[in-house]
């Protein structure tokens, strides 16, 4: 801190302010300020290498421990898309395939708008057999989301996942199902808001 | 507001802050303006006290409230800066893609708890360090005595501000930390329990053999002694990890935490209040019914906060909308207490609105063993005061 600390009382009698005085000590917590700031601005870089130096939140460590000791083998997977009376066309672009446990899926599903209006869809998703469910590690899914559909618009949309190397021996066949529901106009328009409004 | 008010409590933690509408927005806004001020002001006051003290008064020589006030306003401003910059990264993550505390993105939320708590942990000091200083004028003023151990108490209050950066992470014990870590935080939370500590023993000590009397400010700076050491009592019992870990977001801690606050920082702010109020107002307050206001407030605070300690311990989360029916009976008590509490506030306003319309005429000093600057001037104080510097007497120092 300040090194002239004690004899800025005495320093001051009978005299004004020092001008200077009061300047440098501005300047000296501005510094203090603009480190402080910086010091935060540093901190996702910082904590990653921390984390990553000591190898404390690799959570993905247990993961793959776990994984690598179970064979690959392989699973037939079905597909399946189903509508509830809104005018959305849904299918599969393939109904069934065989992929094996760990490797990465890519599928696509078609989804047509019969209507000649805006139609708001929420895809659900349901699996056979239904524990089966916590095997399928999605990296990305239209059903993440709401989707809009123009009118007539017809639409390809991806589905990628993982199928975990731990499914069940019994589980020979997977199936993927999804039903889109129709969001009502002038609901909850997206997961952030109907978050906002609950709380 | 659509998507209501923000909702997060004030940790702000994500992913809701990150989910919010855009009350969150606006809850971010107001937390830099507010940053903003309280770097503003912090750098006013310790300017004023690094610069324009009176002649002879050095910085050992300096009252207490000064003291706890310079350390307070280097807290502010180094951790401010870290609330702005964790509040600003959740506005990118909100809406310029950055992924900062998103785990989807390659970032984690616990960063955020971790830049969180940098700050919080400080912030709570900052509440509590101006009414220690408060406490320590109180006290020596209606025991007739200097203040027992003026010097350790300056050393304790820099040192509860400093070691007050080292040791978020207890409130973090849950989130996985290693081992390691968790014995850290453990010990370095203790650490603080040294130095508030000395402060209580200085404070008890200054009572002894004192000439005390009971008015309203000395009651409210007792009852901050009695509350504030149980408070401090199951903050050291939540330093503890493994106890933490059971207790972790139980009522446990909601009481701790009230033991803590309110005695710390509205019990004193109380005593300063009716301390001070004859200097600010030129009248003297209601002595009765500041006192009823007292014990009222001291009753209905124990009758509130004390059962949830058994609640916390019984396992009853906090921050939910309801709970299990076994818990319906200590709910009921706090209630009845929280009630009384909060009634009994409604009188220090008729206090304060009495005083400042009329009532006996205070002197320069009404306190007579208060002592400081500001009793040397009359009651009211005149608007600008100490054109000159005023002689300072040293003796009079460390009251």
């Amino acid at each position: 801190m300040n090194p002239d600390f004690g004899q800025n009382g005495a320093g001051i009698a009978g005299s004004l302010p020092s001008v200077s005085g009061n300047r440098r000590i501005v300047a000296g917590l501005l510094t203090v300020i603009v480190g402080s700031l910086l010091f935060v601005s540093a901190q996702p870089r910082l904590y990653k290498a921390f984390c990553e130096w000591t190898g404390l939140y690799d959570i993905d460590r247990a993961e793959k421990l776990a994984e690598s000791s179970v064979p690959v083998r392989p699973v037939t997977l079905q597909f399946d898309a189903n509508s509830h009376d809104n005018g959305l066309r849904f299918r599969p672009e393939a109904v069934s395939l065989v992929a094996n446990t760990g490797e990465i899926v890519h599928v696509t599903y078609r989804v047509e708008n019969t209507r000649d209006r805006v139609v708001i869809g929420q895809a659900v998703p349901s699996y056979g057999p239904q524990h089966a469910g916590g095997y399928v590690k999605k990296l990305d899914c239209f059903c993440f989301k709401q989707q809009t559909f123009a009118p007539r618009e017809v639409r390809e949309m991806p589905v990628v996942f993982v199928l975990d190397r731990r499914l069940p021996d019994d589980v020979t066949t997977v199936t993927l199902s999804y039903t889109f529901f129709e969001v009502p106009a002038g609901s909850v328009t997206s997961p952030a808001t109907a978050a906002g409004s609950r709380t | 507001m659509p998507g209501g008010a923000a909702g997060t409590g004030w940790t702000l933690y994500p992913p809701l802050s990150v989910q919010m509408g855009m009350g969150m927005d606006m809850a971010i806004f107001a937390v830099h303006i507010l940053g903003m001020s309280s770097i503003m002001g912090s750098i006013n006051i310790i300017t004023t006290i690094l610069n324009l003290r009176a002649p002879g008064m050095t910085l050992m020589k300096m009252p207490l409230f000064c003291w706890t006030w310079l350390v307070t306003g280097f807290l502010l401003i180094a951790s401010m800066p870290i609330l702005a910059g964790a509040v600003t990264m959740l506005l990118t993550d909100r809406h310029f893609g950055t992924s900062f505390f998103s785990a989807a993105g390659g970032g984690d939320p616990v960063l955020f708890q971790h830049i969180f708590w940098f700050f919080g942990h400080p912030e709570v000091y900052i509440i509590a360090l101006p009414a220690f200083g408060v406490i320590s004028h109180v006290i020596p003023a209606f025991s007739r005595k200097h203040l027992f151990g003026y010097t350790s108490m300056v050393y304790a209050i820099a040192a509860i501000g400093l070691i007050s950066f080292f040791v978020w992470a207890h409130h973090m014990y849950v989130t996985g930390i290693p081992l390691t870590g968790q014995l850290y935080f453990m010990y370095a939370t203790m650490l603080i329990a040294v130095p508030t500590g000395v402060k209580v023993f200085n404070w008890a000590t200054t009572m002894w053999r004192g000439s005390l009397s009971f008015e309203t400010p000395m009651l409210f700076a007792l009852g901050f002694l009695v509350l504030f050491t149980i408070g401090g009592l199951t903050g050291l019992v939540l330093a503890m990890t493994a106890v933490d870990i059971q207790v972790q977001d139980t009522y446990y801690v909601v009481a701790h935490f009230h033991y803590v606050m309110v005695a710390g920082a509205l019990f004193s702010a109380y005593a300063g209040l009716y301390f001070w109020l004859p200097k600010w107002t030129g009248h003297m307050y209601n002595e009765g019914l500041g006192k009823l206001h007292f014990w009222l407030s001291m009753i209905f605070f124990n009758i509130a906060f004390f059962p949830q300690h058994f609640l916390g311990l019984a396992g009853m989360p906090r921050r939910i909308p309801d709970y299990s029916q076994q818990f319906a009976d200590f709910n009921m008590i706090s209630t009845v207490g929280a009630f009384g509490f909060g009634f009994a506030q409604l009188l220090v306003l008729v206090v304060v609105f009495q005083a400042m319309k009329g009532g006996a005429k205070a002197s320069a000093k009404p306190w007579d063993g208060a002592h400081g600057l500001e009793w040397t001037v009359p009651s009211p104080a005149p608007y600008h005061t100490f054109e000159d510097p005023p002689a300072f007497d040293p003796t009079e120092a460390h009251a």
